[in-house]
Protein backbone atom coordinates (compact mmCIF):
# COMPACT_ATOMS: atom_id res chain seq x y z
CA UNK A 1 0.00 0.00 0.00
CA UNK A 2 1.62 2.85 -1.32
CA UNK A 3 -0.96 5.57 -0.11
CA UNK A 4 -2.75 5.57 3.20
CA UNK A 5 -6.31 5.61 2.43
CA UNK A 6 -8.85 7.12 3.91
CA UNK A 7 -11.13 5.29 6.73
CA UNK A 8 -14.03 5.06 4.37
CA UNK A 9 -12.04 3.70 1.79
CA UNK A 10 -10.88 0.85 4.12
CA UNK A 11 -14.34 0.25 4.76
CA UNK A 12 -15.81 0.38 1.08
CA UNK A 13 -13.22 -1.52 -0.65
CA UNK A 14 -14.70 -4.90 1.24
CA UNK A 15 -18.16 -4.09 -0.69
CA UNK A 16 -17.06 -4.36 -3.91
CA UNK A 17 -13.17 -4.12 -5.06
CA UNK A 18 -12.23 -6.81 -2.29
CA UNK A 19 -15.55 -8.11 -2.12
CA UNK A 20 -14.29 -11.55 0.46
CA UNK A 21 -16.61 -14.16 -1.52
CA UNK A 22 -16.96 -13.01 -4.74
CA UNK A 23 -12.70 -11.30 -5.40
CA UNK A 24 -10.94 -13.32 -2.84
CA UNK A 25 -12.88 -16.10 -2.94
CA UNK A 26 -12.56 -16.60 0.32
CA UNK A 27 -15.00 -18.29 3.09
CA UNK A 28 -16.30 -20.38 0.43
CA UNK A 29 -17.79 -23.04 3.00
CA UNK A 30 -20.57 -21.23 4.79
CA UNK A 31 -21.39 -19.43 1.15
CA UNK A 32 -22.23 -22.59 -0.34
CA UNK A 33 -24.00 -24.45 3.06
CA UNK A 34 -25.79 -21.48 4.57
CA UNK A 35 -27.80 -20.04 1.83
CA UNK A 36 -30.02 -22.57 1.31
CA UNK A 37 -32.25 -19.88 1.97
CA UNK A 38 -32.03 -16.34 2.48
CA UNK A 39 -33.03 -16.17 6.62
CA UNK A 40 -30.07 -18.16 6.96
CA UNK A 41 -27.94 -16.49 4.45
CA UNK A 42 -28.38 -13.49 6.39
CA UNK A 43 -28.24 -15.03 9.75
CA UNK A 44 -24.32 -16.66 8.69
CA UNK A 45 -23.29 -13.52 7.20
CA UNK A 46 -24.26 -10.91 10.09
CA UNK A 47 -22.96 -13.48 13.00
CA UNK A 48 -19.51 -13.58 10.85
CA UNK A 49 -19.38 -9.87 10.28
CA UNK A 50 -20.18 -9.46 14.13
CA UNK A 51 -16.86 -11.63 14.83
CA UNK A 52 -15.30 -10.35 12.40
CA UNK A 53 -15.39 -6.85 13.47
CA UNK A 54 -14.68 -7.53 16.70
CA UNK A 55 -11.91 -9.59 16.38
CA UNK A 56 -10.34 -6.97 14.11
CA UNK A 57 -10.71 -4.30 16.86
CA UNK A 58 -8.94 -6.33 19.42
CA UNK A 59 -6.34 -8.25 17.46
CA UNK A 60 -5.58 -4.94 16.21
CA UNK A 61 -5.21 -3.19 19.98
CA UNK A 62 -3.06 -6.18 20.95
CA UNK A 63 -0.87 -6.47 17.47
CA UNK A 64 2.04 -4.92 19.69
CA UNK A 65 1.89 -7.05 22.57
CA UNK A 66 1.32 -10.28 20.58
CA UNK A 67 5.04 -11.56 19.28
CA UNK A 68 5.00 -12.47 15.95
CA UNK A 69 6.19 -16.01 16.23
CA UNK A 70 2.71 -16.87 18.30
CA UNK A 71 0.19 -14.36 16.06
CA UNK A 72 -2.04 -16.99 14.40
CA UNK A 73 -2.87 -19.04 17.88
CA UNK A 74 -3.22 -15.84 19.75
CA UNK A 75 -5.70 -14.73 16.67
CA UNK A 76 -7.66 -18.32 16.65
CA UNK A 77 -8.15 -17.89 20.41
CA UNK A 78 -9.40 -14.17 20.26
CA UNK A 79 -11.64 -15.42 17.14
CA UNK A 80 -12.91 -18.44 18.57
CA UNK A 81 -13.43 -16.25 22.00
CA UNK A 82 -15.87 -14.48 20.44
CA UNK A 83 -18.00 -16.87 17.94
CA UNK A 84 -18.38 -18.51 21.54
CA UNK A 85 -20.44 -15.43 22.49
CA UNK A 86 -22.03 -15.08 19.20
CA UNK A 87 -23.05 -18.61 19.65
CA UNK A 88 -24.01 -18.80 22.57
CA UNK A 89 -26.37 -15.49 21.82
CA UNK A 90 -27.81 -16.94 18.84
CA UNK A 91 -28.80 -20.16 21.06
CA UNK A 92 -30.37 -17.82 23.73
CA UNK A 93 -31.66 -15.43 21.64
CA UNK A 94 -32.78 -17.06 18.12
CA UNK A 95 -33.01 -20.30 18.39
CA UNK A 96 -34.47 -21.32 15.06
CA UNK A 97 -31.54 -19.82 13.70
CA UNK A 98 -29.54 -22.13 15.47
CA UNK A 99 -31.01 -24.90 14.59
CA UNK A 100 -30.40 -23.68 10.76
CA UNK A 101 -26.96 -23.08 11.47
CA UNK A 102 -26.23 -25.69 12.83
CA UNK A 103 -22.09 -26.49 12.79
CA UNK A 104 -21.60 -24.11 10.49
CA UNK A 105 -21.90 -21.27 13.31
CA UNK A 106 -19.34 -22.49 15.40
CA UNK A 107 -17.34 -23.21 12.36
CA UNK A 108 -16.69 -19.41 11.68
CA UNK A 109 -13.96 -20.08 14.08
CA UNK A 110 -12.19 -21.52 10.68
CA UNK A 111 -13.71 -19.00 8.44
CA UNK A 112 -10.65 -17.74 6.21
CA UNK A 113 -12.03 -14.39 5.93
CA UNK A 114 -11.94 -13.88 9.52
CA UNK A 115 -8.10 -15.42 10.17
CA UNK A 116 -6.93 -14.01 6.67
CA UNK A 117 -7.96 -10.44 7.72
CA UNK A 118 -6.17 -10.37 11.06
CA UNK A 119 -3.06 -11.84 9.46
CA UNK A 120 -3.20 -9.31 6.32
CA UNK A 121 -4.64 -6.41 7.62
CA UNK A 122 -5.49 -5.88 12.13
CA UNK A 123 -2.21 -7.33 12.34
CA UNK A 124 -0.84 -4.32 10.90
CA UNK A 125 -3.05 -1.46 11.21
CA UNK A 126 -4.62 0.78 13.58
CA UNK A 127 -7.68 0.12 15.61
CA UNK A 128 -9.96 2.04 13.56
CA UNK A 129 -8.63 1.36 10.47
CA UNK A 130 -9.42 -2.37 11.47
CA UNK A 131 -12.87 -1.96 12.40
CA UNK A 132 -13.42 -0.46 9.19
CA UNK A 133 -12.01 -2.72 7.31
CA UNK A 134 -13.89 -5.69 9.51
CA UNK A 135 -17.20 -3.91 8.98
CA UNK A 136 -16.93 -3.23 5.29
CA UNK A 137 -15.61 -7.27 4.79
CA UNK A 138 -18.36 -7.99 6.67
CA UNK A 139 -20.85 -6.60 4.90
CA UNK A 140 -19.68 -7.76 1.69
CA UNK A 141 -19.68 -10.99 2.94
CA UNK A 142 -22.90 -10.98 4.50
CA UNK A 143 -24.25 -8.89 0.77
CA UNK A 144 -22.73 -11.97 -1.31
CA UNK A 145 -24.47 -14.55 1.06
CA UNK A 146 -27.88 -12.45 0.32
CA UNK A 147 -27.49 -13.28 -2.80
CA UNK A 148 -26.78 -16.38 -3.15
CA UNK A 149 -29.61 -17.36 -1.10
CA UNK A 150 -32.10 -15.01 -2.78
CA UNK A 151 -31.56 -16.77 -5.76
CA UNK A 152 -31.22 -20.24 -4.28
CA UNK A 153 -34.49 -19.48 -2.17
CA UNK A 154 -35.92 -18.25 -4.93
CA UNK A 155 -35.57 -20.67 -7.50
CA UNK A 156 -35.33 -23.56 -5.07
CA UNK A 157 -38.51 -23.55 -3.54
CA UNK A 158 -40.28 -19.99 -4.76
CA UNK A 159 -40.10 -18.07 -1.74
CA UNK A 160 -37.80 -15.20 -0.34
CA UNK A 161 -37.65 -15.18 3.37
CA UNK A 162 -40.36 -17.41 3.65
CA UNK A 163 -42.81 -15.72 1.78
CA UNK A 164 -44.16 -17.24 -1.54
CA UNK A 165 -42.77 -15.18 -4.39
CA UNK A 166 -43.50 -17.16 -7.62
CA UNK A 167 -46.64 -18.17 -8.55
CA UNK A 168 -47.69 -21.57 -6.77
CA UNK A 169 -48.39 -22.91 -10.20
CA UNK A 170 -44.96 -23.06 -11.08
CA UNK A 171 -43.43 -25.99 -9.25
CA UNK A 172 -40.01 -24.90 -7.54
CA UNK A 173 -36.72 -26.62 -8.46
CA UNK A 174 -35.41 -28.20 -5.57
CA UNK A 175 -32.02 -28.89 -6.83
CA UNK A 176 -31.03 -25.15 -6.13
CA UNK A 177 -31.46 -25.84 -2.39
CA UNK A 178 -29.83 -29.06 -2.52
CA UNK A 179 -25.96 -29.06 -2.82
CA UNK A 180 -25.43 -29.18 -6.82
CA UNK A 181 -27.32 -26.09 -6.94
CA UNK A 182 -25.05 -24.25 -4.02
CA UNK A 183 -21.64 -24.77 -6.43
CA UNK A 184 -23.83 -24.16 -9.63
CA UNK A 185 -25.22 -20.74 -8.31
CA UNK A 186 -21.72 -20.13 -6.64
CA UNK A 187 -20.37 -20.57 -10.06
CA UNK A 188 -22.50 -18.52 -11.95
CA UNK A 189 -22.60 -15.65 -9.36
CA UNK A 190 -19.04 -15.93 -9.97
CA UNK A 191 -18.84 -15.65 -13.69
CA UNK A 192 -21.13 -12.09 -13.17
CA UNK A 193 -18.84 -10.81 -11.13
CA UNK A 194 -15.74 -11.75 -13.25
CA UNK A 195 -17.33 -10.00 -16.30
CA UNK A 196 -18.16 -6.95 -13.77
CA UNK A 197 -14.35 -6.59 -12.60
CA UNK A 198 -13.37 -6.98 -16.34
CA UNK A 199 -15.33 -4.11 -17.51
CA UNK A 200 -13.97 -2.36 -14.86
CA UNK A 201 -10.33 -3.20 -16.41
CA UNK A 202 -9.83 -5.68 -12.93
CA UNK A 203 -8.24 -9.02 -13.21
CA UNK A 204 -10.56 -12.34 -12.85
CA UNK A 205 -10.72 -13.81 -9.22
CA UNK A 206 -8.13 -16.53 -8.62
CA UNK A 207 -8.84 -19.97 -7.32
CA UNK A 208 -6.09 -20.62 -5.40
CA UNK A 209 -5.45 -16.94 -4.09
CA UNK A 210 -2.68 -17.49 -1.59
CA UNK A 211 -1.66 -14.27 -1.20
CA UNK A 212 -4.87 -13.77 0.67
CA UNK A 213 -4.71 -17.27 2.75
CA UNK A 214 -3.58 -16.62 6.74
CA UNK A 215 -1.52 -20.10 6.74
CA UNK A 216 0.23 -18.22 3.30
CA UNK A 217 3.31 -18.09 5.65
CA UNK A 218 3.49 -21.43 6.79
CA UNK A 219 2.52 -23.06 3.77
CA UNK A 220 4.47 -24.63 0.89
CA UNK A 221 2.48 -25.85 -1.87
CA UNK A 222 4.18 -24.19 -3.62
CA UNK A 223 3.18 -24.92 -7.11
CA UNK A 224 0.22 -23.09 -7.40
CA UNK A 225 1.45 -19.64 -6.37
CA UNK A 226 4.18 -18.21 -7.79
CA UNK A 227 2.55 -15.26 -8.70
CA UNK A 228 1.79 -14.55 -4.82
CA UNK A 229 5.63 -15.31 -4.44
CA UNK A 230 5.81 -12.29 -6.46
CA UNK A 231 3.49 -10.73 -5.30
CA UNK A 232 5.26 -10.93 -1.91
CA UNK A 233 8.43 -9.83 -2.96
CA UNK A 234 6.92 -6.59 -4.77
CA UNK A 235 5.47 -5.85 -1.44
CA UNK A 236 8.68 -5.97 0.57
CA UNK A 237 10.58 -3.94 -2.37
CA UNK B 1 -20.30 -54.16 13.21
CA UNK B 2 -23.19 -53.43 11.16
CA UNK B 3 -23.52 -49.56 12.54
CA UNK B 4 -20.05 -48.97 12.13
CA UNK B 5 -20.58 -49.73 8.19
CA UNK B 6 -23.81 -48.04 7.88
CA UNK B 7 -21.49 -44.88 9.33
CA UNK B 8 -18.81 -45.32 7.13
CA UNK B 9 -21.16 -45.66 4.23
CA UNK B 10 -23.04 -42.89 5.29
CA UNK B 11 -20.09 -40.55 5.62
CA UNK B 12 -18.59 -41.73 1.93
CA UNK B 13 -21.61 -41.76 -0.26
CA UNK B 14 -24.91 -40.21 0.89
CA UNK B 15 -23.47 -37.54 3.86
CA UNK B 16 -20.44 -36.91 1.83
CA UNK B 17 -18.08 -34.11 3.56
CA UNK B 18 -17.09 -32.01 0.51
CA UNK B 19 -20.29 -32.74 -1.87
CA UNK B 20 -23.29 -32.49 0.63
CA UNK B 21 -22.16 -30.81 3.57
CA UNK B 22 -19.81 -28.42 2.21
CA UNK B 23 -16.79 -28.79 4.82
CA UNK B 24 -13.52 -28.20 3.51
CA UNK B 25 -14.35 -26.50 0.21
CA UNK B 26 -10.96 -24.46 0.25
CA UNK B 27 -8.65 -27.17 -0.24
CA UNK B 28 -11.38 -28.72 -2.57
CA UNK B 29 -11.30 -26.30 -4.89
CA UNK B 30 -7.81 -25.25 -4.06
CA UNK B 31 -5.68 -28.69 -3.98
CA UNK B 32 -7.74 -30.57 -6.70
CA UNK B 33 -5.27 -29.51 -9.69
CA UNK B 34 -3.10 -32.44 -9.51
CA UNK B 35 -4.01 -36.04 -8.81
CA UNK B 36 -1.41 -36.55 -6.43
CA UNK B 37 -1.31 -33.44 -4.44
CA UNK B 38 -4.75 -34.04 -4.07
CA UNK B 39 -4.32 -37.76 -2.83
CA UNK B 40 -1.58 -36.51 -0.63
CA UNK B 41 -3.78 -33.31 0.99
CA UNK B 42 -6.77 -36.68 1.47
CA UNK B 43 -4.37 -38.76 2.99
CA UNK B 44 -3.19 -36.10 5.76
CA UNK B 45 -7.10 -34.61 5.95
CA UNK B 46 -7.68 -38.48 7.19
CA UNK B 47 -4.62 -38.78 9.74
CA UNK B 48 -5.61 -35.94 10.85
CA UNK B 49 -9.37 -36.33 11.44
CA UNK B 50 -9.20 -39.72 13.01
CA UNK B 51 -6.92 -38.43 15.49
CA UNK B 52 -8.30 -35.32 16.97
CA UNK B 53 -11.57 -37.08 16.81
CA UNK B 54 -9.71 -39.13 19.28
CA UNK B 55 -8.43 -36.69 21.41
CA UNK B 56 -11.40 -34.31 21.33
CA UNK B 57 -13.90 -36.98 22.24
CA UNK B 58 -12.64 -37.21 25.74
CA UNK B 59 -12.31 -33.61 26.19
CA UNK B 60 -15.36 -33.02 25.55
CA UNK B 61 -16.72 -35.44 27.87
CA UNK B 62 -14.32 -33.66 30.48
CA UNK B 63 -15.74 -30.47 29.60
CA UNK B 64 -18.97 -31.54 30.22
CA UNK B 65 -18.80 -33.47 33.30
CA UNK B 66 -17.23 -29.79 34.65
CA UNK B 67 -19.91 -27.41 33.08
CA UNK B 68 -17.41 -25.86 30.80
CA UNK B 69 -19.56 -27.28 27.88
CA UNK B 70 -19.51 -23.60 26.40
CA UNK B 71 -15.85 -23.49 25.96
CA UNK B 72 -16.34 -26.57 23.02
CA UNK B 73 -15.66 -24.64 20.40
CA UNK B 74 -12.35 -22.58 22.07
CA UNK B 75 -11.15 -25.87 23.37
CA UNK B 76 -11.64 -27.92 20.34
CA UNK B 77 -9.44 -25.34 17.66
CA UNK B 78 -6.55 -24.95 20.12
CA UNK B 79 -6.08 -28.49 20.63
CA UNK B 80 -6.47 -29.23 16.94
CA UNK B 81 -3.84 -26.63 15.98
CA UNK B 82 -1.53 -28.08 19.01
CA UNK B 83 -2.16 -31.16 17.50
CA UNK B 84 -1.42 -30.61 14.20
CA UNK B 85 2.16 -28.62 14.91
CA UNK B 86 2.61 -31.96 17.26
CA UNK B 87 2.16 -34.21 14.86
CA UNK B 88 3.94 -32.24 11.94
CA UNK B 89 7.39 -31.96 14.41
CA UNK B 90 6.88 -35.84 15.43
CA UNK B 91 7.09 -36.96 11.67
CA UNK B 92 9.82 -35.03 10.89
CA UNK B 93 11.77 -36.04 13.38
CA UNK B 94 11.15 -40.24 13.67
CA UNK B 95 9.37 -40.71 9.94
CA UNK B 96 10.64 -38.51 7.70
CA UNK B 97 9.22 -40.46 4.81
CA UNK B 98 6.20 -39.99 5.99
CA UNK B 99 6.68 -36.37 6.74
CA UNK B 100 7.65 -35.78 2.99
CA UNK B 101 4.57 -37.47 1.89
CA UNK B 102 1.95 -35.30 3.80
CA UNK B 103 4.13 -32.60 5.90
CA UNK B 104 3.52 -29.76 3.51
CA UNK B 105 -0.08 -30.32 4.01
CA UNK B 106 -0.57 -30.29 7.30
CA UNK B 107 -0.19 -26.55 8.22
CA UNK B 108 -3.11 -25.90 5.72
CA UNK B 109 -5.02 -27.90 7.95
CA UNK B 110 -5.37 -26.65 11.07
CA UNK B 111 -7.82 -24.17 9.87
CA UNK B 112 -9.45 -26.81 7.48
CA UNK B 113 -13.27 -26.48 8.55
CA UNK B 114 -14.11 -30.41 7.54
CA UNK B 115 -11.36 -31.42 10.70
CA UNK B 116 -13.50 -29.17 13.60
CA UNK B 117 -16.60 -29.70 11.51
CA UNK B 118 -15.56 -34.03 12.65
CA UNK B 119 -15.34 -33.37 15.54
CA UNK B 120 -18.44 -31.25 16.12
CA UNK B 121 -20.42 -33.58 14.48
CA UNK B 122 -19.08 -36.58 16.42
CA UNK B 123 -20.91 -34.93 19.36
CA UNK B 124 -23.99 -33.38 18.35
CA UNK B 125 -25.11 -36.89 16.35
CA UNK B 126 -24.42 -38.43 19.69
CA UNK B 127 -21.74 -41.06 18.50
CA UNK B 128 -20.37 -42.50 20.74
CA UNK B 129 -15.97 -42.99 20.91
CA UNK B 130 -15.66 -45.62 18.58
CA UNK B 131 -18.48 -44.57 16.58
CA UNK B 132 -16.86 -41.37 16.39
CA UNK B 133 -13.74 -42.85 15.29
CA UNK B 134 -15.05 -44.33 12.35
CA UNK B 135 -17.37 -41.97 11.48
CA UNK B 136 -13.65 -39.78 11.29
CA UNK B 137 -12.12 -42.27 9.33
CA UNK B 138 -15.60 -42.15 6.76
CA UNK B 139 -15.43 -38.77 6.43
CA UNK B 140 -11.97 -38.77 5.61
CA UNK B 141 -11.95 -41.32 2.90
CA UNK B 142 -15.50 -39.44 1.37
CA UNK B 143 -12.79 -36.23 1.33
CA UNK B 144 -10.29 -38.32 -0.49
CA UNK B 145 -12.92 -40.02 -3.05
CA UNK B 146 -14.32 -36.49 -3.55
CA UNK B 147 -10.82 -35.12 -4.49
CA UNK B 148 -9.47 -38.09 -6.83
CA UNK B 149 -12.83 -37.86 -8.68
CA UNK B 150 -12.52 -33.53 -9.02
CA UNK B 151 -9.29 -34.17 -9.77
CA UNK B 152 -9.80 -35.98 -12.61
CA UNK B 153 -12.59 -33.83 -13.50
CA UNK B 154 -10.30 -30.90 -13.55
CA UNK B 155 -7.41 -32.19 -15.58
CA UNK B 156 -10.15 -33.09 -18.54
CA UNK B 157 -11.47 -29.54 -18.32
CA UNK B 158 -7.67 -28.15 -19.08
CA UNK B 159 -8.17 -29.16 -22.83
CA UNK B 160 -11.59 -28.58 -22.52
CA UNK B 161 -12.88 -25.67 -25.08
CA UNK B 162 -15.06 -23.17 -22.13
CA UNK B 163 -17.03 -20.63 -22.92
CA UNK B 164 -14.85 -17.62 -22.32
CA UNK B 165 -17.50 -16.34 -19.62
CA UNK B 166 -16.86 -19.46 -17.44
CA UNK B 167 -13.61 -19.81 -17.89
CA UNK B 168 -11.64 -19.98 -14.75
CA UNK B 169 -13.26 -20.67 -11.02
CA UNK B 170 -16.86 -20.58 -12.41
CA UNK B 171 -16.34 -23.69 -14.37
CA UNK B 172 -14.77 -25.43 -11.74
CA UNK B 173 -17.53 -24.57 -9.47
CA UNK B 174 -19.89 -26.09 -12.02
CA UNK B 175 -18.28 -29.20 -12.84
CA UNK B 176 -18.15 -29.75 -8.99
CA UNK B 177 -21.88 -29.16 -8.84
CA UNK B 178 -22.08 -31.84 -11.47
CA UNK B 179 -19.51 -33.87 -9.60
CA UNK B 180 -22.12 -33.00 -6.56
CA UNK B 181 -24.93 -34.28 -8.44
CA UNK B 182 -23.76 -37.63 -9.26
CA UNK B 183 -23.29 -38.28 -5.54
CA UNK B 184 -27.02 -37.25 -4.77
CA UNK B 185 -27.79 -40.68 -6.66
CA UNK B 186 -26.58 -42.17 -3.57
CA UNK B 187 -28.93 -40.64 -1.15
CA UNK B 188 -31.29 -43.38 0.49
CA UNK B 189 -28.63 -45.93 -0.03
CA UNK B 190 -27.25 -46.90 3.09
CA UNK B 191 -30.79 -46.88 4.88
CA UNK B 192 -31.81 -49.49 1.55
CA UNK B 193 -29.22 -51.97 2.40
CA UNK B 194 -29.35 -51.85 6.32
CA UNK B 195 -33.14 -51.18 6.42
Amino acid sequence: MAEKKTIFQEFSKGLLKENPVLRLVLGTCPTLATTTSLESAIGMGLSAAIVLVCSNIVISALRKVIPSKVRIPCYIVVIAGFVTIVQMLVKAYLPALNDMLGVYLPLIVVNCIILGRAEAFAGKNSVIRSAADGLGMGIGFTCALIIMGGIRELLGAGKLLGFQVLPETIPPMTIFVLAPGGFFVFGIVMACANRLAEKKGKPKAELHSCCSCPMAASCSLKDSDDKCENEKKEAAE
Amino acid sequence: MKIYLSIILTAILTNNYILSKFLGICPFLGVSKKLNTAVGMSLAVIFVMVISSAVTYPLNTFLDNHGLGYLQTIVFILVIAALVQLIEITLKKYIPSLYKALGIYLPLITTNCAVLGVTILNITEGYTFLEGLVNSFGSGVGFLVAMVMFAGVREKLETADIPKFLQGLPITLVAASLTSLSFLGFSGLVEGIFA
